[in-house]
């Protein structure tokens, strides 16, 4: 099972490597085409963990929808390049004292938490498995969900039309 | 085939999470801001799929369905108000977003 070390590290690589460019890269551009490369090592650890539905939906969502809507906005904010920096100085050391402190508290948990071992089980198709909790113990949080997505679409629509100016 | 252990997925995640918090905290672009929350989105994804897999649960699973729905309807409105502002204003630095004061 050697290969399959070596895959988990590289696609844990390609995503916190993308990550950090995303974070951190002067470039917003830059940013959002490696936002891709974090999706798509997530995909692939989701593919590892036996999630294949999730995999996919993560593909057509994050890849195909939100990182495409993200695109479009960069392009459509010009001169989006020379945005100055401005109180960089004031606020990276409380922003590293307190991140720092969350990521010290994670890595405790992670640490300590006896993580109850279970044998793995083989992995199974999960996407009828998943439809039947959907349309079974999760019905009403599905439906509010179409609910919100609707109202989403209805706020975005009016939030980004221009506005009509009556004289 | 599950040989990697789950404590180096959420070492992962928590990295990931921990990566997102520093983009929204240190910069100043909201467009970059917001991709930084969509990498602490993805972190608690990660971490939800992760403990389903190892405790043999798949609500795990749908959670991560309802994670993404939420931001896609925050990807959809955020990305309005963004460029809404910047059709305004010119601008998408935060710091200059100030106009709610008197």
């Amino acid at each position: 099972m050697q290969l399959a070390d070596l895959v988990f590290y590289l696609l844990a690589l390609l995503t916190v490597g993308s990550a950090a460019v995303v974070a951190f890269s002067r470039n917003v551009v830059y940013a959002a085409f490696s936002l891709m490369g974090t999706f798509l090592g997530a995909a692939g650890l989701y593919v590892f963990l036996a999630a294949d539905f999730v995999a996919v939906v993560q593909v057509l969502i994050y890849v195909g929808g939100i990182l495409v809507l993200m695109v479009f906005a960069v392009m459509l904010t010009h001169r989006i390049e020379d945005v100055q920096v401005s109180n960089r100085s004031v606020g990276t050391l409380p922003a590293l004292l307190v991140v720092g402190a969350g990521a010290a508290i994670l890595g405790y948990a992670v640490v300590t938490t006896p993580w109850r071992t279970a044998e793995p089980v083989p992995a199974e198709a999960t996407t009828r498995i998943i439809g039947d909790l959907f349309l079974g113990d999760y019905l009403l949080p599905f439906e509010l969900a179409s609910v919100v997505l609707l109202a989403a679409l209805i706020g975005a629509v009016s939030l980004s039309r221009k506005e009509l100016r009556r004289e | 085939m599950n040989v990697v252990s789950v404590e180096w997925y959420l070492t992962l995640g928590a990295l990931l999470f921990t990566i997102g918090a520093l983009g929204v905290l240190l910069r100043r672009n909201v467009i970059v801001m917001f991709m930084s929350i969509e990498l602490m989105l993805n972190a608690v994804n990660l971490v939800f799929v992760a403990l389903s897999r190892h405790l043999h649960s798949i609500d795990g699973q749908v959670a991560v369905f309802f994670v993404m729905t939420v931001a896609a309807a925050e990807a959809a409105v955020g990305l309005a108000i963004i460029i809404a502002a910047f059709r305004n204003r010119e601008t998408v630095n935060a710091d200059e977003m100030n106009w709610l004061q008197g």
